[in-house]
């Protein structure tokens, strides 16, 4: 297999050796030094097996005409702390051809696809969280004319360097109205509808449950814009699909999702809500923790910029949610008497999330294997709170050598469910033991240039929790000597923790190169225990100390 | 594995700059779909990739806003900013271009399509391109100051086009007389 792959890249290199076609390569190197901390890690519970573990990757594009081929060398020896384990050892992990041929687009090999906003079907890659649920198989992508638009995938998922059992097929259909309609785009007016089916095959066994050897999902979708105004709404639908996730009912999964936007120079709106059930859709019904989704379902929440806000990070909750946000960002003109010279900017924004209304079934039993699991009343709200963030900013630059943001958080964090992973049912029969964190956050950043196109960035940030990890204090100082050299250094003290022995400091000091595309960074210090999120997707991160290496560079 | 790393190193010994923008579809604010290597200009075109949720990306994009427009009248540029926000925030990029004023052209690429074939690891990306699509300038950075580095870079590429087009005019000029 090996030898079959290497023939097919000699084969996708031979054009080039004759100054036909592109290559590109994007390269990425990761490596960390693990150090002993007693005080950080006084069982040496998270202290790895090795001292040095590092991993990286290598993406390497070919592109002729139509044609274009690549692959993705990856090497984990061994993965490091916080990355998902499955990942060992090393070898090509994606590979894939791709042509173009009129209005028709075919993929064979590894590809990433999206129907809609994901909520039946996304595969797709975190690189920094070590997810990669790209396909391998075929897809078809075509034009039919007239704005419609098909697409088909399919295969089975990668699941590390391996495979999920079950088998995905979908189809998309997407339509931009305006074109078989343009007197809508003389109007102003832009609208595109779709709809999407995705089925899993994966055969059942089981003594006792009687395994759908098939799982459907469909969903629709549509998208208004008129002037200043925009409207996007996605609704979806899986048949029974009893899985690990949802503890292996028989309850069909729904999900909406609808936005309205107003967007006006120097003014924006967003107002969206959503409501999730039971949606947790992977190509395999055993599978745990991050391995083979089929589907994304976005949290309705803000990610934060700043470190401390961010150790309380939401991911939505697939078995069920509800939840809104609120966001109305306004910049005081520039040059104006209050605005100043370069405007002032106001953002306030406001999520929430929260349990959906479960009820036991008419014969009195809740979520019990088996069965159809529990009722639910969509006018109903559920009674567990899960999330809720109220946050404002303000921002101006005052010249071009100075410039300040001040941001105050409100946070109500329930730790049973996104941290421990406490289902509603346990919460709901023992109330008390539902841990609600109230967080209340500043952070005051501020930007000054110096001489020599040097600059100083600085954050003040504080953070007090009434638990959990309680009340922590941050520094950060980042200096741009040049445009090639930044140093930084910043200070986490968890003065307030709960625990009087881990009332720690986490200092790290960072040092960053840029030469042309390559970049390089070497840091030393220590890190808590946390959740690391990228785009609404988050993994727990162990605490550790040590020096860390990273390297990208494309080409 | 010899062998993979000779061919790599054969890979990389026949590097070639990519030219342009891929065959990609992304969207426009109106959920319009569009392919990238549209997205064409006869002058200078900065490509910078983005996320709402990236503070450098942010800040490139606010640092830039304050030379955006002198650099249009004055260099001919055309300034493209593509988000790679996926469904969890891709709503919020129309809202958020606005309230801050950035008069750039924005698309979303939500499923990092573009991302990928422009080889771009990690955002802020950004990409300078002259009139003919040739990527002749990127940084995969933002430290405050940057964007200085790019207004330069904008400057001399607007120039050498100018000197260009000059030069094209006199030579033709001159074939027209002989």
């Amino acid at each position: 297999m090996r030898a079959a792959q290497l023939a097919l890249i000699a084969y996708l290199l031979m054009p080039t050796l004759h100054g036909q076609g592109k290559v590109s390569v994007l390269f990425q190197s990761d490596a960390q030094w693990y150090l002993e901390d007693e005080v950080l890690d006084p069982t040496g519970e998270f202290y790895p097996d090795e001292e040095f573990l590092g991993q990286g990757h290598a993406l390497i594009t070919y592109k002729s005409g139509d044609f274009t081929a690549g692959f993705r060398y990856e090497n984990y020896q061994n993965v490091m702390l916080g990355f998902p384990t499955g990942y060992r050892g090393e070898g090509i992990a994606y590979r894939y051809a791709q042509w173009q041929q009129g209005d028709w687009n075919f993929t064979v090999g590894n590809y990433y696809e999206q129907f809609g906003s994901g909520l039946i079907f996304r595969s797709y890659e975190e690189r920094g969280l070590g997810l990669d649920n790209a396909m391998d198989g075929v897809r078809l992508i075509g034009d039919l004319g007239n704005g419609l638009q098909i697409k088909a995938v399919m295969g089975r998922q990668r699941l590390y360097f391996a495979t999920g059992e079950g088998v995905l097929r979908g189809v998309d259909l997407g339509w931009d109205l305006t074109q078989p309609f343009p007197k809508l785009s003389d109007k102003g007016i832009y609208a595109n509808i779709g709809a999407s089916f995705v089925s899993k095959f994966q055969r059942g066994y089981d003594p006792i449950l009687n395994l759908p050897n098939n799982v459907g999902a469909w969903a629709i979708r549509g998208d208004v814009s008129k002037g200043l105004w925009n409207w996007s709404s996605e609704y979806a639908y899986k048949i029974n699909d009893p899985s690990y996730d949802n503890g292996y009912i028989y309850r069909p999964g729904q999900a909406l999702i609808s936005t309205l936007t107003f967007a006006k120079k120097g003014f924006g709106l967003l107002l969206s809500g959503k409501r999730i059930d039971n949606m947790s859709f992977r190509s395999d019904r055993n599978a745990q923790q991050f391995d083979l989704f089929v589907n994304f379902l976005p949290s309705n929440t803000t990610p934060h910029l700043y470190a401390l806000p961010s150790l309380y990070p939401y991911a939505t909750q697939i078995n069920g949610e509800q939840g809104g946000q609120v966001e109305v960002s306004y910049q005081l003109p520039r040059g104006s008497r209050l605005g100043g010279k370069y405007g002032t900017l106001f953002v306030l924004n406001a999520s929430i999330a929260q349990s959906i209304d479960k009820q036991a079934l008419d014969d009195g039993s809740m979520a019990q294997a088996g069965s159809m699991g529990y009722q639910s009343d969509w006018l109903k709200a559920g009674e567990v709170p899960y999330f809720q963030d109220i946050n404002a900013s303000w921002s101006r630059k005052y010249s071009r050598s100075y410039k300040t943001m001040l941001t105050f958080y409100d946070l109500r964090y329930n730790k049973t469910v996104l941290i421990d992973g406490v289902g509603d049912a346990v919460i709901l029969d023992s109330p008390n033991m539902d841990s609600v964190i109230h967080v209340q956050a500043v952070v005051w950043e501020n930007q000054f240039r110096l001489a020599n196109k040097q600059t100083l960035r600085s954050e003040i940030q504080l953070a007090l929790a009434d638990g959990y990890r309680g009340d922590m204090a941050m520094g950060l100082l980042e200096w741009t000597i040049s445009s090639n050299w930044t140093l930084a250094a910043q200070d986490i003290y968890n003065y307030g923790h709960p625990t009087p022995s881990r009332r720690l400091h986490y200092p790290i000091v960072s040092v960053i190169h840029f030469n042309g595309p390559t970049r390089f960074q070497v840091g030393y210090g220590r890190q808590q225990q946390g959740v690391f999120c990228v785009g609404g997707v988050c993994r727990v991160v162990p605490p550790s100390n040590g020096l860390s290496i990273s390297i990208t560079s494309s080409l | 594995m010899k062998q993979f790393l000779s061919l790599c190193l054969l890979t990389f010994s026949l590097t070639v700059v990519s030219q342009g923008l891929p065959d990609v579809t992304i969207q426009t604010l109106k959920k319009q779909s569009i392919k990238a290597s549209e997205l064409t200009h006869d002058g200078p075109m900065v490509v910078s990739f983005w996320a709402t949720w990236c503070k450098p990306c942010i800040s490139e994009l606010d640092a830039m806003a304050d030379y955006h427009e002198d650099l249009v009248a004055d260099a001919n540029l055309r300034m493209v900013a593509i988000s790679i926000d996926n469904a969890r925030t891709s709503a919020r990029v129309a809202p958020f271009v606005a309230s801050r004023g950035w008069n750039y052209d924005v698309y979303i690429d939500a499923n990092s399509d573009l991302r990928r074939a422009m080889g771009v690891n990690n955002v802020p990306h950004t990409f300078l391109l002259n009139a003919q699509g040739e990527i002749v300038w990127e940084s995969n950075r933002y430290v405050p100051g940057e964007e200085e580095v790019l207004v330069e870079q904008i400057e001399a590429l607007a120039h050498n086009e100018k000197l260009k087009l000059n030069r094209g005019k006199i030579i033709r000029g001159q074939s027209t007389q002989q």
